[in-house]
């Protein structure tokens, strides 16, 4: 297990002519949960998809296990690649399968053949989202959004990843599901030992879930620490973000929740 | 690689003194044990039910190993078992599993096919009162635009005019080009043998005007435009802007269906036009080759070959044909359900269905015309 499951060295990246990012290194530390903060249009998403290769930075590196992304064979990309699970904002479950076969994809993909054994890992992964058996042959279109966030981070659970990417898990859900999802990944973080890097508006699940804090500003990294070390930092934009009133009540409530 | 060097997944069956024990160690991971590795299958298989079983030694257990003992063990914990306390919360969720399978969906019967049957024919019947709804949804809107209580949607129905209309010249173009050579090359091999080329004229001119010009435009546009509308309204409804624009009080048959079918209804003849003429223009070049018959003969001989009704039935057709092929796309359109199973199925029966209703109609107009525009009869 490397020390760094996630190492961004001089990432660079532009959108047709507007620079997003400029030189930004970061190195997640293994079974942390770091979170991505920033304002809107700032790259937080952009930076996330770089690190699972959706989209190539400009210049700079990115490493994931202490190797860059893609490297070595066709072999041992893939078997990069299945160590981190990802949980997209909206889900992006496969809306031709059911619940129970979105869940087994990645696990069929892998080679689990037996199906008895395929019919408890997902109810197994299933249980560990809390999510009743019953849902098993429902289609995501019959799915309320908290159900289809807890199917997706299932699914991103299913080959049992070192590392878990999250992009803005609890938008879109209300109080009281959102605070549910948040003590959900936390206990899974716990019992699992994940590395967690998420994306998040949300300053009470920031607050509740993220150990430590990447503030991305003006295409850089403003300060990469924790919570407390950030709001110590001397910044209009972390002024702004972290101690309005509205976020200071929401840290203060997403605190008052661990 | 780093995961290369984490400890192999190991076993061994111990019959010591006091009873045999299972002693497990290694990394009992999904990577690892997947697939299984035939020696560690056959020690599982081979482990007494009574046996004792120490996973001290295991360095880290994920939930697929845990479930691979837990299966083993037959759902049940050995009744000697060393489990280090760092590995208690991994099998206890494995032990939480429910043991009754979850409802699945049942096999064939017997009577399925039967049911299967009903189901179609209610579906046939489903289709046809949609589709009823549909144009009544239309003829209502049309209503309310003639007594003026809402925007004739004139800009969309420009545009999409444009879009299904100018945009489909080319590929018309080029395939009535083609199909008039090869009809002409064909009929001209066999009128050459009864001495009758001028013949060629007649069999062209009727053939393609009345009959294979509309007919092939359809085809044509059915799998060009009538697939793109459906499938632009059901991914409009997949991402909600449907509901948007019923949210705003703005009537998707005014906006979205009623322009799609008027422009379809009145690019369709010109369409028809353009794809016979570019027809009839292929087959007198390959006619000229073949036969040498002159443009001059061709060109003059046309309008007798061919009565005028016949272009009047051809460009009725093509208004008829436009109509039905944008209504019956509109209608799977709006059928389609957010997700991408039913995107595709419906974008299919779209053109499916459209070239059917086509054909069936065009079956309907040989016999409802077969006493005008045929000369020599």
């Amino acid at each position: 297990m490397s020390a760094f499951p996630v190492e961004l060295k001089g990432v660079s990246t532009r959108f047709g002519r507007q620079w997003i990012h400029k030189g930004i290194d970061l190195a997640v530390p293994a079974g942390e949960v770091v979170a991505l903060v920033g304002g809107s249009g700032s790259g937080k998403t952009t930076l996330l998809r770089q690190m699972v290769g959706l989209l190539t930075p400009e210049e700079g590196e990115v490493k994931v296990f202490g190797e860059p992304l893609l490297s070595g064979s066709r072999q041992a990309q893939l078997a990069r690649r299945r160590r981190f699970g990802m949980l997209f904002q909206h889900g992006a479950l496969f809306s031709a399968f059911n619940v129970f076969d979105n869940i087994a994809f990645p696990l069929r993909e892998f080679g689990v053949v037996d199906e008895g054994l395929l019919r408890d890992l997902v109810l197994l992964k299933m249980a560990m989202v809390e999510l009743e058996p019953e849902v098993a042959r429902r289609m995501p279109a019959e799915l309320s959004g908290g159900m289809v966030k807890r199917v997706a981070l299932a699914r991103a659970l299913a080959l049992e990843p070192e590392l878990l990417l999250l992009d803005e898990p609890t938008a879109g859900l209300d109080p009281d599901l959102s605070a549910a999802f948040v003590a959900l990944i936390r206990s899974l973080h716990q019992a699992l030992g994940l590395t967690v890097i998420l994306v998040t508006h949300d300053l009470d699940t920031l607050a509740a879930l993220a150990t430590r804090v990447a503030v991305l500003s003006a295409g850089r990294i403003l300060a990469f620490g924790t919570l407390d070390d950030i709001m110590n930092v001397q910044d209009p934009f972390i002024e702004r973000f972290f101690r309005g009133i509205r976020s200071q009540a929401a840290l203060a409530r997403g605190q008052g929740a661990c | 690689m780093t995961h290369t060097i984490r400890p192999r997944p190991a076993i061994r069956i111990d019959a010591g003194g006091d009873g045999v024990r299972v002693v497990v160690s290694g990394d009992w991971t999904l990577r690892l044990l997947c697939p299984l590795p035939s020696d560690i299958q056959q020690q599982l298989e081979q482990a007494p039910t009574g046996a004792g079983w120490s996973l001290a030694g295991v360095t880290r257990l994920d939930s697929f190993g845990a479930l691979l003992l837990w299966r083993c063990w037959g759902r049940q914990r050995p009744p000697q078992l060393d489990l280090p306390a760092a590995l208690a919360p991994v099998l206890a969720r494995a032990e939480a599993l429910p043991a009754d399978a979850p409802p699945v969906e049942p096999g064939y019967r017997f009577l399925d096919g039967t049911a299967q049957l009903g189901r179609g024919v209610h579906a046939i019947a489903h289709h046809v009162l949609g589709f009823v709804i549909l144009v009544g949804h239309i003829v209502i809107s049309l209503g309310g635009l003639l007594r003026g209580h809402e925007r004739w949607p004139l800009r969309e129905i420009s545009a999409n005019f444009y879009k299904v209309g100018v945009r489909a010249m080319p590929v018309t173009a080029l395939v009535g080009f083609l199909i008039g050579v090869v009809m002409s090359y064909l009929s001209a091999l066999q009128l050459r043998a009864f001495g009758a080329d001028v013949f060629i004229v007649n069999i062209l001119g009727l053939g393609i005007i009345r009959e294979l010009g509309p007919v092939l435009v359809s085809v044509l546009v059915a799998g060009r435009s009538g697939s793109a509308m459906t499938a632009q309204l059901g991914v409009m409804r997949v991402t909600e802007e449907i509901d948007a624009l019923t949210a705003m009080g703005i009537s998707r048959h005014v906006r979205l269906v009623l322009p799609k079918v008027v422009a379809l209804t009145l690019a369709m003849p010109l369409l028809t036009l353009w794809g016979s003429a570019v027809a009839i223009f292929g087959g007198m070049v390959s006619a000229n080759l073949q036969l040498d018959l002159s443009f001059d003969f061709f060109l003059n001989a046309l309008p007798r070959a061919v009565p005028a009704a016949n272009l009047v039935i051809g460009l009725s057709k093509g208004a008829v044909f436009g109509l039905l092929i944008a209504l019956v796309a509109c209608y799977f359109g709006l059928r389609v359900r957010p997700n991408t199973e039913s995107l595709s199925a419906n974008t299919t029966a779209s053109v499916v269905a459209s070239i059917t209703v086509v054909i069936l109609v065009d079956a309907v107009f040989a016999i409802a015309t077969r006493s005008f525009g045929l000369p020599y009869r």
